[in-house]
């Protein structure tokens, strides 16, 4: 991979390149989360979404013009794939349930959520923590409207850890900026997890 | 005495999960809850005990993704 990684923390490098991490959701805090996990240096990245990218996501997810009508999953494996050709990349363009959460994350050091509906965030924290109880998932919740960067904060509940302002809804309208950087936030969690030895 | 959110709350015997919720008027239709850094799955909280200088979290989850 030759310099790819050299500008990394010290000891990053090897924690990442052996983890696993899974990614529940393609869209403005999956694909964002991928590229900066891509980035560090995860070896290995699972990807679930069932959709297609349209022009409205382009907003605030990673995609391009010319990903317009394919499936997410397959457009950010060739835009990850374009940062670092050696990462392994296992994915699933379904829907994501109770009864497929285990079989298809199960292998993952650790899970990022980044589901868009209330409903899909609960069930998803729900299959997780009930099979696996001492593996954290990190969560995106509350990260819509504009600014506040100051209100962005980390909160633990057990293994489940909460990136966002915890307050803010949808209805509030997404913003590129503020979406990234809670998908950042949940990237930077859990990479320091993996770092520190939290999830392996 | 319990805390909830590090909100102090009076303990009593008997306590569930949805004891806790109900005493904080916590009615939000989304709700995780963990109790000692446990999570605690909804279909329980009604049976859940919560002892004794319990830590108890329970996070509104929201939209948007």
């Amino acid at each position: 991979m030759g310099d790819l990684f050299t500008r990394n923390v010290d000891g990053m490098t090897a924690a990442l390149r052996g983890c696993r991490i899974a990614i529940a959701g393609c869209g403005g805090l999956g694909s964002n989360a991928a590229v900066s996990l891509a980035r560090a240096g995860v070896g290995s990245l699972i990807l679930a979404d069932f959709d297609v990218v349209e022009i409205s996501n382009l907003n605030r997810q990673h995609f391009f013009q010319k990903d317009i009508g394919r499936l997410k999953t397959e457009a950010l494996a060739d835009h990850l794939r374009a940062i670092n050709p050696e990462i392994k990349l296992d994915m699933h363009s379904v829907k994501i349930d109770a009864a497929n959460t285990a079989r298809i994350f199960g292998a993952a050091d650790l899970l990022i959520e980044a589901f868009d509906r209330a409903e899909a965030k609960m069930m998803l924290i729900g299959a997780w923590c009930t099979s696996f109880a001492e593996k954290p998932i990190v969560c995106g919740n509350g990260l819509s409207g504009l600014g506040q960067s100051d209100q962005l904060k980390l909160l633990q509940a057990g293994q489940v850890y909460f990136c966002g302002d915890g307050t803010s809804d949808m209805s509030a309208g997404l913003c590129s900026a503020r979406v990234a950087l809670v998908a950042n936030m949940q990237a930077n969690a859990a990479i320091e997890l993996i770092v520190r030895g939290s999830a392996t | 005495m319990i805390t909830i959110n590090e909100k102090p709350l009076e303990w009593r015997e008997g306590m569930t999960v949805d004891d806790v919720l109900e005493a904080m008027n916590y009615s939000f239709s989304h709700i995780m809850v963990s109790v000692d850094g446990k999570y605690v799955a909804e279909i329980d909280w009604d049976t859940f005990p919560v002892p004794d200088e319990a830590v108890v979290q329970a996070i509104h989850i929201f939209h948007g993704g």
